[in-house]
């Protein structure tokens, strides 16, 4: 019993963050610049807008071991590209339904808007969507076995 | 020839999966396919097809061929777990089992695929010989007797009755194993088998397909049906999917891939089909470049060439799942109609 | 039928059309595959009658960039993926003669014989029943127990794009059902029950693609899947995860166009019930986004290539009453 205790004490999730280029990157820059702590299970991969998001690269993402994706783009209305967010916002709530519609768990995606200047904000989000990923565990439904070490 | 009530057949099936996995079909989610029996399962015995034939337990669908690992400058080569499983197919019909034959005529000749003869070599084969066949069935074209299937072992149905009778070493050997929940089926009972076998050819003889004749389908005329103009119309509708090629007993084609883990490389086989653009897709450009080419190679392979490089065999058996199952309804019956009738 | 023979004729001779796309009859009784008949060779085996389900707009691609004007008959279901096709430049509509027959619904031999009828040698309808002359002796079956499953879900649609329509016959008698019943229940049930049933459902998928290459909004020249630069084509479903990735993908990528024709469910070898991932999404948009019928018209923007500022956020997946 203990020993099972300690293993989920030490599940570190790995967790895929798509961040647009011009707001949530930037943000992501200023969390660290402004010394905010945030776990380095965060492996963030920078777009050039969150519009750019296939639904593919988040199953991608799954596919190949990640326990969450979030997904970070500009406020609505302050797009570097005017509109991009607006399709993004549409397009994730229509996936999301459909992974939580299969029966995988909803809290293991998500998606926050971050501006160049919410430093601050970009670490609490990390910060609380990893306790949420963590306290689900290993992502089971949705990965390539094959994949696993 | 030996017995079973079908009303205790769980206890054969149990005595079976005793020695051997035992596959069989059985329900899966509204559709009859061939699975591991269980005590739970829903038997679909009375299924004259499953879906997916039973090739699939000795040529899976995809399957791992060798594992590749890389540490450094150094490669490691991993060989997947040795093929040792030993199983009963339960169930066969007579078309399916043909169609294991063909198979054999591919993998088991020389270069011999080690991955097929290991299954092959571990699996004993129940054939189970039809009662109630479908318009859809055409296997007598092909020579083959639906009710005396060519397995280890052949079982008939009979009212109330499962009759069992070994035709191969193997097989005897293995009902020498199970003999305990068996009982030995007095003549009379040998003679209604008989009666039934009798009565079930009849009903094939007035099938829609029985009188499919195949005449000119060979390598004489090979360039007479290739160049055929009725193509053009015949593969007009086909949809380019791979639904006759995977529900087929006897399409082997397959493609070799390697898949990055992200920690190494898996390299798998899956089966191919003829009616995929990107089958004959090389470096060079792909020669098959529209539906038509594609759709001729698929029928022209089962009834000219095969037959052509195989005394006359064609790699067709009458099974007829392409027939059910295309979406367009266009099917082998079809195209060697239309080509057979110009040949005339 | 006849009516319908008349028309076609009369179109060949006063030179509208120079071939008209429709169905033909095949080995068995109940057998249609969609062909094209030409002026020169003319109607031989031409029917139209309740066994022709298929769904023939996603051919006019390939027709509409041959010569001459090519004419279809149309169902009313088919009119909408024609709507699509028109408004998403697929094809030419000064090219194509529309003509609307009228449906009474289709039957699904698959139901027939799932009913343990075997041996089918001839189908006829008599009012509200089937008379089944099968090898085995004649059977009867209730006709509305053989409708496809794509017609019972059908709403009673008119066609909604035609350059001539043929009224038709007497209506059918057929009991519908609540297209998103069945989706409903679904998201009645847990997650894990959810996950065990799309489980159980999609480990049949053979990735024979028979659904993606039927669907008439399923358009691209060359499919992700089949791209092999692309990095997920794949020509077996060899991991779970590629079962679910291929059915979310294809779903996703019609979502919003999607007319619910139903064909990829009537052409699965395995009879997974693919209408249900698309109906989800369907019923996503109708309920964030306002009530949208895809191929209604042919101008409209569709919902994933349009916004409003005030959207539901994403997070309304996590608030909906279900855990």
């Amino acid at each position: 019993m203990q020993v099972n205790e300690t293993a989920k004490e030490q599940f570190r999730p790995v967790i895929v963050a798509f961040c647009c280029n011009w707001c949530s990157y930037a943000g992501a820059d200023l969390a660290g610049s402004s010394r905010l702590n945030y776990p380095a299970d965060v492996k963030i991969i920078r777009v050039p807008c969150s519009c750019r998001v296939n639904p593919l690269f988040i199953l991608r993402a799954f596919e190949r071991g990640a326990d969450g994706v979030i997904l970070c783009g500009c406020h609505p209305g302050d797009c570097h590209y005017s509109t991009g967010n607006y399709y993004t916002r549409r397009r994730m709530t229509l996936l999301f339904s459909m992974l939580d519609y299969m029966g995988i768990e909803r809290e293991r995606t998500r998606v926050e808007w971050v501006s160049a200047a919410e430093g601050a904000k970009f670490a609490a989000t990390m910060n609380d969507f990893i306790s949420t990923v963590a306290k689900l565990g290993e992502n089971r439904k949705l990965r390539d076995l094959r994949c696993k070490k | 020839m030996l017995k079973c009530s079908i009303s205790e057949i769980n206890n054969l099936f149990s005595a079976i999966s005793g020695l051997r996995t035992l596959y069989l079909p059985v329900e899966k989610a509204g559709q009859a396919l061939y699975g591991a029996w269980t005590p739970q399962a829903r038997l679909c015995l009375d299924k004259l097809n499953t879906v997916k034939s039973p090739k699939d337990l000795f040529f899976p669908q995809s399957e791992d061929l060798v594992r590749f690992q890389r540490e450094g400058k150094k490669i490691s080569i991993e060989m997947p777990d040795a093929i040792d499983e030993k199983f009963v197919l339960f169930g066969v019909r007579a078309c399916d089992a043909k169609g294991l034959q063909i198979l054999d005529t591919v993998f088991l000749s020389d270069p011999v695929d080690t991955y097929y003869a290991a299954r092959r070599e571990n699996g004993i084969v129940i054939c189970a010989a039809c009662s109630e066949p479908e318009e859809t069935c055409f296997c007598n074209v092909f020579g083959i007797d639906a009710t005396e299937p060519a397995g280890d072992i052949v079982t008939w149905t009979v009212g109330d009755t499962l009759y069992w009778e070994a035709k191969t070493e193997k097989g005897a050997e293995f009902t020498e194993k199970v003999k305990g929940v068996l009982e030995e089926a007095s003549a009379e009972e040998e003679a209604s088998v008989a009666a039934q076998n009798e009565s079930v050819k009849e009903i094939i003889k007035q099938l829609p397909f029985a009188d499919l004749n195949l005449e000119g389908f060979d390598g004489d005329h090979l360039l007479e049906k290739f160049n055929s103009p009725k193509w053009a119309e015949l593969s007009k509708a086909c949809l380019g999917c791979g639904t006759c090629t995977f529900v087929c007993p006897t399409c082997q084609c397959y493609d070799i891939r390697d898949y990055d883990t992200g920690h190494g490389i898996q390299r798998f086989r899956c089966w191919d089909s003829c009616m995929y653009s990107d089958f004959t897709k090389m470096a060079g450009g792909n020669p098959r470049k529209t539906q038509l080419e594609r759709f001729r190679q698929r029928f022209m392979h089962k009834l000219v060439y095969f037959p052509s490089n195989n005394d006359g065999e064609y790699s067709c058996v009458g099974c007829g799942r392409c027939v059910a199952k295309c979406p367009i309804s266009m099917n082998i019956v079809k195209v060697a109609r239309a080509l057979g009738e110009e040949s005339k | 039928m006849q009516e319908i023979i008349e028309k076609i004729n009369e179109l060949f001779e006063n030179g509208t059309v120079n071939r008209v796309l429709a169905w033909k009859t095949g080995e068995f009784d109940y057998e249609r595959t969609p062909a094209v008949f030409t002026k020169e060779d003319g109607l031989d085996g031409f029917s139209y009658d309740s066994f022709c389900a298929a769904n023939l707009a996603k051919y006019l691609i390939l027709e509409t960039k041959k010569e001459g004007k090519i004419a279809i008959l149309a169902k009313p279901c088919d009119t909408y993926n024609l709507n699509l096709l028109i408004k998403e430049h697929r094809i030419d509509r000064e090219k194509v003669f529309i003509l609307g027959v009228p449906c009474r619904c289709k039957i699904d031999v698959e139901k027939i014989r799932a009913k343990g009828i075997k041996g089918i040698k001839s189908i006829k309808e008599e009012g509200d029943t089937l008379i089944i002359d099968t090898i085995y002796g004649e059977k009867t079956c209730p006709r509305q127990e053989a409708i496809q499953d794509k017609c019972l879900a059908c709403q009673g649609r008119t066609h909604v794009v035609f350059d001539e329509k043929i009224e038709g016959g007497e209506p059918a008698n057929v009991e519908k059902i609540d297209r998103m019943a069945e989706v409903e229940k679904l998201e009645a049930m847990t997650p894990q029950e959810r996950f065990d049933f799309w489980r159980s459902e999609l480990s049949k998928c053979i990735r024979c693609n028979a659904c993606r290459n039927v669907c008439p909004a399923c358009t691209c020249t060359t499919c992700v899947f089949d791209n092999p630069a692309s990095g997920v084509s794949s020509k077996a479903n060899t991991d779970t995860f590629e079962e679910n990735m291929f059915h979310i993908i294809r779903a996703f990528h019609v979502a919003g166009r999607c007319t619910d024709c139903g064909e990829c469910s009537r052409v699965c070898p395995q009879h997974i019930p693919l209408h249900l991932l698309n109906r989800k999404f369907i019923k996503e948009i109708n309920e964030l986004y306002g009530t949208y019928q895809s191929g209604e018209d042919a101008q409209s923007k569709g919902p994933l290539t349009n916004f409003t500022q005030e959207d539901a956020e994403p997070s309304i997946v996590y608030t909906k009453g279900r855990v």
